[in-house]
């Protein structure tokens, strides 16, 4: 009767709601039962064995992995379990180097605030620590191993959320560490540098890598001049550092922070992203009426560029040209700027502040460079500018209110909601409907939290259909759809952090869900008190086309806004050619001989091929190459005709198949890994 | 289809026997690995070849065609247990078993038995304590006093002749749980026999497959868990090398009781042999329509797959072997989910160790109440141990359970060994049982009835079922460190207790150990064991404190004076010894420093000795050499 649907925690009763597990009940209850490796986006890990309460009848469980039940008695405060919190974070504190003031994580550190929680105050254990070497590779991030309390939330949010899988655990037992694989560092393997392993670390095991001393002595060099463009997210989430609530005036503190650091001029990457929006919507519309590759795909995003250029080198046409709003801020005012200040394009220095750590890895890409000179030089997160305000012991909560330069300080409403997921969707959006001379109208869904969400722009000439989507791992997935037929989508915009940019890894450190819905309000909130709110109402960017750039996607545009992208597969899979050349067009048939499927036979499995074709003569229609790996080892052996790809092969289904071909019913094909045709 | 499979079960049989009955005698050499390791197969090829040669029909094959009448069936068998004394060779009906037979033996068994009916004396048992000589596995203490059941057809079946398996009875449970009992019955029939989970945690195996079975019907799986790891178990590893086929036939039966389609048998790839006894079992069977579709005629699949672990300790963890087999790293998942509910690939699971599959036949063709007139009311039936350390005999024993430490160290053990081999039951110290998880019995516990709950209940588990015999020189602070070094080594490093927990418990031991413990150090030593035994993730966390946590019960004295006197009763924690000469005794002969490999010891001839404790590395050479006893503390 009294517990219907409810249980008692410490004597008191709480209601069972749609809870998933025994903690967040608990936590429901006020009561913040410690953890590092729960994360509610996340699979239940069970590993850090911090969450765990004593249940009337079961004894101590795991809060995290125990399915609420009504009647439940539930005690969070034992002396058994509090002795176990305490033990755990105190063998943690033995169990590597965590010697605090030193560690950059220090202040935000899970594991610090713990112990200073649990009243830990002394270890006493001391086995001898093995130290591992650091991971320096990645611009972006810099790993520590040695800091690191195995709690794998970076584990599984690079694989169930970006659907990357870069790290993982290797070793085992106290010699465990999580590594990319074989030991190689972040650079030299898939990462998109999203830097969400980062974000999720409870320690200081991932961090941000600083290029807070390179700033400093870019503004401390006389000869330099130096800039520094804000983007969008950052007035969304700095104030979160200093402990005050973002607002408005954020933006504000921001400017005068930035002037007294010694910045010369302070612009707003929110410009450059209504220059996008110019570009990219004529982009569309261009491609739309010429039947151009669609879908077309934002190119916002680095870490989805680059997932991109790995995992889908075919999809490359159908992503943007257009550079992200950092790198056209970057382009933009290394070709005016000099002139206008009469200085050389060398000595002005271009710093940005995102909220991004991709962004480091995409401003020092080769193609946004001239003679060798960045088109952005610094970048720096969010994190660490907040790091120069405190080291200058600028009083944040406290600075006037600033007001940006000019030009590039100019912006709309539409330019600073790229911050939030679907907010370049919103902006071209607004754009389409300024060019139809209409008020935009307002699709609700584009604003909802999911993280994929699909819908129908109503146009005069008919509906276009969207997708939004955040967390690489749905991007991944609504490319299949999209390469499989299942979805008919023409514009797609891909974030790779939770939330778009305002989740993005360079922000300040946060534990709570509810920061991020905290950031994407404070973004809508400045962009109400815009005047304007369409791409076309910036008069700057109007001027910018008239002197400079001349048509949006015109070749001077081209010149300054767009770039190109490249694959990243390690293998293309050329092949050795093992069949004569004949001069004839043949039929390319390719069979892979990597180590998996060579396991698997793939070597007899040639040579019955060549044999076949040359006892069935038909050297003169196919040309036999023997390849490496064309990454999909789990189900080899592959072969590849003339672009099909047929997985778990047999002499009798290639004879099948060469046969088929023989007779013209295997159509060419562009060779792609994710072949759409599945042949069994 | 059901007829057919029902008449070959039984023409198996008949023809088998039929065929068997014209020899006149049955030579099994084991081929366990221990007697493989030690020759036997080189015995089975000499015996073969010379008594060809002799023009003895010694056959190594059975022809049923062949209805001549033989001297003999030369067959190879499992592991016959009595590891110690291989290469194992019995001869029936003589009731004759040679032990460490040589391949030099040959022609002396061939003259003296085969063609004399006698036995070849020198060959044949003597009970080390008393001389007394034995014909066989009647009158061998080791076997006479054991009750062997499951490891029975070890000793005796060729592990790779399907036809001998069947005339023996073998899948006849099989399709009778196939053909004349619903999966409940099945369920029910091993629920009421009592039979628990022989991994270590003895959960009754019938509640288990009920759990499974009544999952919404669909895929399901049966995994055997033959991951056996414990140092010094080989339970496992003899059952599958000398039994395969009862192993498969209890997956079948299983198969059934659930509505499996697909099973898995988990191997330690360090058990090659096992690998492949169970692989070409497999094989037979499928060729043989045992395994296959529409078993015995019913409308159900059951196909087998053998993999082989990967060598970690922690696969024995159901869940992480079923994420072993999923090609995942080998890590536990909490539990719930269990495995009945989702496990191999999200699917209902059962997973039961080797011993447990192999004893289900038995059941379902001798019945429930025949199981339990063995063993004790809550643990019923027979369980093997792998029974080594100080002790006469060692190798594979079975007993029923409630059998007494008393009856296994000393009747079926032939008593508690010295450092040198002389047996001297007032030596014994403790008996570390459960491997790595389990804890150690002293003299107290003697005449406890050993099953499930009796062990847990002093602190101790059956654990898989390895027992080390220990004597008064073994160091317990060592014995507990040694089981640390080794769960702290495989650990998977997932939870902190375990990962971590283990590490610092082995830390704080080698403290103990090396002079550097402080009063400190035992109550934060019993602290943490307590919470890495409650905080650990799954069973090797929870339980890799228990050897620490038995020996500071039983023998806290030790470790105090460890701690506190820096000294090792035992005399084996070397950094705790201060070798010294006694110049009285010292007659200055220089044997002892010419031996001293490090130059530690110095003096002139004809003059007492010293020994630089700083150079000393304690190795006793010294001692060993000295024939005036005039060195103390190593």
């Amino acid at each position: 009767m009294t517990h219907e649907n409810a249980m008692t925690i410490d004597g008191f009763r709480v209601v069972i709601g749609e809870e998933r597990n025994l903690l967040e009940v608990i936590r429901k209850a006020h009561i913040e039962l410690p953890t590092f490796c729960y994360h509610s986006e996340l699979s239940v890990y069970g590993a850090c064995r911090l969450c765990m309460v004593e249940v009337e009848g079961r004894g101590l469980v795991t809060a995290c992995t125990t399915k609420p039940e009504a009647g439940m008695k539930v005690k969070t405060q034992s002396a058994e379990v509090r002795e176990l919190r305490k033990m755990n974070i105190e063998l943690l504190l033995a169990s590597g180097d965590h010697d605090c003031p030193t560690c950059a994580k220090s202040g935000s550190c899970k594991l610090q605030s713990l112990a200073e929680r649990l009243g830990v105050t002394r270890v006493r254990f001391n086995a001898p620590v093995e130290m591992r070497p650091m991971d320096f590779t990645s611009p972006s991030l810099l790993r520590d191993p040695n800091k690191c309390v195995l709690c794998g939330d970076c584990v599984r949010f690079c694989d169930e959320i970006q659907g990357i899988g870069v790290l993982e655990f290797t070793h085992r037992g106290s010699h465990s560490t999580v590594s990319p694989a074989f030991g190689k560092g972040l650079a030299e393997v898939d990462c998109v540098a999203c830097g969400q392993c980062a974000a999720v670390c409870p320690v200081g095991a991932i961090l941000v890598k600083s290029e807070v001393e390179r700033a400093y002595a870019a503004i401390q060099d006389p000869t330099k001049t130096v800039i520094v463009q804000v983007a969008p997210a950052v007035r969304s989430s700095i104030g979160e550092a200093f402990r005050i609530p973002n607002d408005t005036f954020t933006m504000g503190r921001i400017v005068t922070a930035l002037r007294r650091l010694g910045f010369d001029k302070v612009f707003d990457t929110s410009f450059s992203a209504d220059l996008t929006i110019w570009e990219e919507a004529t982009e569309f519309v261009n491609r739309k009426k010429q039947g151009g590759t669609l879908p077309l795909f934002t190119s916002c995003c680095p870490s989805w560029v680059k997932m991109a250029e790995h995992d889908f080198p075919d999809l490359l046409p159908n992503i943007s040209t257009c550079r992200s709003p950092q790198q056209m801020f970057g382009s933009v005012a290394k070709e005016i700027l000099p002139g206008e200040m009469g200085i050389k394009r060398e000595d002005l220095v271009v710093v940005s502040i995102m909220p991004c750590t991709a962004k480091k890895f995409e401003a020092g890409r080769q193609e946004f460079a001239t003679n060798g000179n960045p088109d952005v030089d610094i970048v720096l997160t969010t994190q660490e500018l907040a790091r120069m305000i405190q080291d200058a012991g600028l009083q944040f909560p406290e600075l006037p209110v600033g007001s940006l330069d000019q030009p590039f300080g100019v912006k709309t409403g539409a330019g600073v909601i790229f911050a939030n997921s679907g907010g370049v969707t919103e902006a071209v959006i607004r754009f389409a409907a300024g060019e139809l001379g209409e008020n935009h109208p307002v699709i609700e869904e584009v604003r909802s939290e999911k993280n994929r969400r699909d819908f129908v722009l109503p146009t005069p000439e008919g509906g276009i259909k969207m997708s939004v989507v955040h967390g690489l791992a749905k991007a991944k997935e609504l490319v299949r759809e999209i390469q499989s037929g299942q979805s008919d989508v023409e514009f797609v915009e891909v974030m790779a952090c939770p939330g778009g940019c305002i989740g993005g890894a360079g922000q300040p450190v946060t534990h709570s869900q509810q920061t991020r819905q905290r950031r994407t309000q404070v973004i809508r909130d400045v962009d109400v008190t815009h005047d304007a709110h369409c791409p076309q109402e910036n008069h700057v960017i109007k001027e910018l086309y008239r002197e400079r750039l001349g048509e949006p996607n015109g070749p001077e545009a081209h010149r300054l806004l767009h770039t190109h992208f490249h694959s990243r597969r390690r293998i293309e899979a050329e092949g050795i050619q093992l069949s004569e050349f004949t001069g004839e067009a043949k039929i390319p048939v390719s069979v892979c001989i990597g180590t998996a499927c060579h396991l698997r036979g793939s070597q007899d499995l040639l040579k019955a091929v060549l044999k076949h074709v040359e006892d069935a003569e038909l050297t003169e229609r196919f040309d036999i190459r023997a390849t490496f790996c064309m990454e999909s080892c789990d189900s080899g052996p592959t072969v590849r005709i003339n672009g099909h790809v047929f997985h778990r092969s047999t002499l009798d289904s290639v004879k099948a198949a060469l046969a088929l071909a023989d007779e013209g019913g295997l159509p060419a094909l562009e060779a792609c890994d994710g072949c759409t045709c599945t042949h069994a | 289809m059901s007829a057919v499979l029902e008449m070959s079960l039984e023409t198996t049989r008949a023809e088998y026997q039929a065929a068997e009955k014209r020899f006149a005698r049955r030579i099994v050499i084991c081929a366990g690995t221990g007697c493989m390791a030690n020759g036997a197969l080189k015995v089975y090829r000499a015996l073969h070849e010379q008594s060809q040669a002799q023009g003895l029909s010694l056959e190594i094959e059975l022809d049923y065609e062949d209805a001549q009448r033989k001297e003999g069936l030369l067959t190879k068998s499992g592991c016959q247990g009595f590891c110690q004394m291989g290469p194992l060779l019995s001869i029936e009906p003589d009731g004759i078993l040679y032990c460490g037979v040589k391949a030099a033996d040959v022609p002396e068994i061939i003259e003296t038995t085969l063609k004399h009916d006698q036995p070849v004396e020198r060959l044949l048992y003597r009970v080390p304590a008393t001389g007394q000589v034995c014909k066989g596995h009647h009158d061998i203490p080791f076997y006479a006093r054991q009750e062997r059941t499951v490891l029975k057809a070890c000793g005796s079946l060729d592990p790779e002749e399907l036809r001998e398996y069947i005339a023996t009875g073998g899948y006849f449970a099989a399709r009778k749980a196939f053909t004349t009992m619903t999966d409940e019955d099945v369920c029910r029939e091993i629920l009421d026999a009592g039979l628990r989970g022989r991994g270590g945690g003895g959960f009754p195996t019938g509640r288990k497959w009920e759990l499974t079975r009544i999952q919404p019907k669909g895929k399901k799986y049966v995994v055997c868990n033959g991951d056996e790891g414990d140092p010094g178990a080989f339970m496992d590893r003899s059952v599958m090398e000398g039994n395969p086929h009862a192993v498969l036939e209890g997956m079948m039966i299983c198969a059934k009781a659930i509505g499996a389609d697909e099973g898995y048998v988990y191997v330690r790839a360090e058990y090659p042999l096992a690998v492949a006894r169970v692989r070409k079992a497999v094989k037979d069977a499928e060729a043989a329509g045992i395994l296959g579709d529409h078993i015995f005629g019913s409308d159900q699949s059951f196909r087998v797959h053998v993999m082989e672990g990967a060598g970690a300790f922690v696969c024995g963890e159901e869940t992480a072997l079923l994420a072993s087999i999923e090609g995942k790293r080998g890590m536990p998942m909490p539990k719930p989910p269990f495995p009945a509910q989702s496990g191999l690939n999200g699917k209902p699971t059962v997973i039961n160790n080797v011993e447990t599959l192999a004893s289900v036949p038995l059941i379902l063709s001798k019945g429930a109440a025949w199981y339990r007139s063995m063993g004790t009311e809550k643990s019923p039936g027979t369980k093997t141990f792998a029974l080594t350390g100080h002790v006469a005999n060692t190798g594979l024993i079975e007993v029923p359970f409630g059998a007494t430490l008393r009856k296994i160290v000393f009747d079926i053990g032939g008593g508690v060994t010295r450092k040198g081999g002389a047996i001297d039951n007032q030596a014994f110290k403790a008996v570390q049982i459960g491997g790595p998880s389990g804890g150690c019995l002293t003299e107290e516990h003697l005449d406890l009835p050993m099953d499930f709950d009796s062990l847990t209940s002093i602190g101790a588990m059956v654990g898989s079922g390895g027992l080390v015999v220990m004597n008064q020189e073994t160091c317990m602070v060592q014995v507990a460190k040694f089981f640390m070094q080794f769960t702290q080594n495989e650990s998977c490093g997932k939870c902190v207790p375990c990962r971590e927990g283990t590490k610092q418990m082995l830390a704080l031991l080698d403290d103990i150990t090396e002079g550097r413990a402080t009063e400190e150090t035992l109550p934060l030593l019993e602290q943490l064991a307590r919470n890495v035994k409650i905080g650990s993730l799954c069973g090797l966390g929870k339980t890799a404190p228990n050897p620490v946590l038995s020996t500071l019960k039983h023998f806290r004295a030790e470790y105090e004076a460890h701690v506190h006197r820096k000294v090792c009763p035992s005399r084996v924690c070397k950094s705790l010894m201060t070798p010294e000469i006694d110049a009285e005794l010292c007659k200055g002969c220089t044997l002892c420093a010419k031996k001293c490999p490090v130059g530690a010891i110095h003096g002139e001839r004809k003059i007492a000795h010293t020994i630089d404790g700083f150079a000393c590395v304690r190795c006793g050479a010294c001692v060993e050499v000295c024939k005036f006893n005039a060195i103390s503390g190593i």
